[in-house]
């Protein structure tokens, strides 16, 4: 019982040391914020200069996700206090979409404050949400993404192993996401030793596998007997590997990690949940002979895709 | 198993034919499902898999003897990683716009089941040669699943082949909807086995 209260407060320690770490550097720039359809504001720390304001040339828009398309900006203001400054931009903009404003050289009080880049998006607890139910639903990994395909129809042939797997999974991936992020944005991003990420992420994926089978063995060993089968099944899964992949290419912080991280995770087990549902069913149906086992499991999880598709473009918050 | 006794041409056909890494072993099914929408990006993957294979295949048949039995799977993922690894830095660099539309697949490699599972089973048992010979059967056997997907769902989808217009209308464009990549690679499974079972019973009666 001891060990468990410190094992549950080491836990908390790292969490809390990863929490602080994510916060972002102080930025002159305080806040940036959508504005009815068409406009961005952003708020400075002080004052700035309204000569160098007036130039559209310091300021570039773009979706996050493409950085090369860049939006039309179809005028500037500053307001009479001139700390915060309106962008109103010639097309409406995709608020789902987080965007990157790049205010370059900003002038204050005739010092330059350097260039400085903020991202804007719709308020945060919605943006996480919506990062949840995203890789939940709309842009479920195994319908939408085709991911993690051979341990999917590996063990959704009963509800039982189903969400046996679904659960190991989640813990797993939300762990290893986790871990993975933390190497990438403390150790790989500031040495610049990016492209070791496909070495270090499943080098990393494995031993967290491992580790959480030598952990559940020792603290809690009737859950070990329950899911310890699944834990190894779970380096299999490709799902596990492209989330800290995911993670890495869209610099997302590390609360949107573990939203994402949980979506993938809660996702498979939904898809599990349902796909075991039907082929618990199919038992009894009677399927010609050539189309027996995976074939016509590939059906159905083809009719589950085409429900799935019902999703896209949905946007909750 | 003891070291194989098959000819180099054998090995070669057992990975395109009676192992088909898509059709008969069903492994690696994520990349046959998702990014089989054309020819051309099942070819760029068929030769990215190809190229790990054959390569990890010979560096791990090269190093079995010093590879203690407890590590041997975290080595073969070790080993897969730095060979994804160089053909992600390779197709990033010289053909930018197939890897884009691949997205993230490229760098999965070192997920597929495939890979893994022929060191497991092959190259740590067999000479450099035979594992060379078994890496190509497996990598064109991944390659012309892929080929095969790519050209029914790029034919009935969009009406053409390899980019050039051979109907001129579009049939099916459902076969372009990634949903179709599990219909279709479910109804060439069926087929393989039909297949297989036409060809046991002639054989049944023929002897």
């Amino acid at each position: 019982m001891k060990n468990d209260v410190k094992a549950f407060w080491t836990l908390m320690l790292i969490i809390a040391t990863l929490w602080i770490g994510g916060c972002e550097a102080p930025s002159f720039i305080k806040a940036a914020q959508f504005e009815e359809t068409d406009r961005i504001v952003l708020t400075f720390a002080g004052p700035v200069d309204p000569a160098w304001a007036e130039d559209r040339d310091h300021f570039t828009v773009n979706e996050k996700p493409d950085p090369d398309i860049l939006l039309d900006i179809a005028s500037v203001r500053l307001s009479p206090d001139q700390s915060r400054l309106t962008l109103t931009l010639a097309d409406p903009i995709n608020q789902n979409q987080p965007h990157q404003v790049v205010v370059k050289e900003i002038v204050s009080e005739g010092r330059n404050m350097g260039t400085q880049a903020v991202t804007v998006s719709k308020p945060y607890f919605g943006y996480l949400i919506s990062i949840l139910i995203g890789a939940l639903l709309i842009q479920n990994f195994v319908f939408s993404k085709y991911l993690g395909l051979c341990v999917f129809f590996g063990t959704s042939q009963k509800k039982s192993t189903a969400v046996g797997m679904g659960i190991t999974f989640t813990f797993v991936i939300v762990f290893a996401s986790l871990m993975s992020w933390f190497l990438y944005q403390f150790v790989l991003k500031p040495y610049r030793l990016d492209y070791l990420q496909i070495i270090v992420f499943i080098g990393l994926v494995s031993l967290t596998v491992q580790a959480v089978d030598t952990v559940l063995r020792k603290i809690n060993p009737a859950l070990f007997k329950a899911f310890g089968v699944y834990l190894v099944l779970v380096i299999a899964n490709c799902i596990v590997i492209a989330v800290p992949l995911i993670l890495a290419d869209n610099e997302y912080n590390m609360i949107e990690s573990l939203m994402l991280a949980l979506g993938a995770g809660l996702g498979f087990l939904l898809a599990l949940f349902l796909m075991s549902s039907v082929r618990e069913r199919l038992d009894f149906a009677n399927v010609p002979t050539s189309y027996r086992g995976l074939p016509i499991a590939f059906i159905v999880a083809g009719l589950f895709a085409l429900s799935f598709m019902g999703f896209s473009g949905m946007s909750i918050f | 198993m003891a070291a194989t006794t098959k000819t180099n041409m054998q090995l070669v056909v057992n990975g395109l034919l009676n192992e088909n890494p898509i059709f008969r072993l069903a492994l690696s099914m994520c990349p046959a499902v998702g990014i089989s929408t054309t020819v051309a990006n099942g070819l760029l993957l068929g030769v990215a898999v190809l190229f790990v294979q054959v390569f990890s295949s010979c560096t791990i048949a090269l190093i079995k003897d010093h590879i203690h039995q407890r590590i041997r799977i975290p080595t073969y993922t070790l080993t897969i990683a730095t060979w994804v690894t160089v053909i992600d830095l390779v197709l990033a660099a010289y053909l930018p716009v197939a890897y884009k539309a691949m997205g993230i697949f490229v760098r999965l490699i070192v997920a597929f089941a495939i890979i893994t599972m022929r060191l497991e089973v092959f190259a740590c048992r067999n000479t450099v040669t035979a594992s060379f010979w078994d890496g190509i059967g497996m990598g064109f056997g991944f390659m012309f699943g892929m080929v095969t997907l790519g050209a029914v769902r790029e034919v009935l989808g969009m009406g053409t082949l390899l980019g050039y217009d051979v109907l001129g209308f579009r049939p099916m464009l459902f076969f372009v909807l990634p949903a179709a990549g599990f219909f279709l690679v479910g109804f060439m499974m069926a087929m393989f086995n039909y297949v297989e079972t036409l060809y046991n019973r002639r054989a049944k009666r023929g002897s």
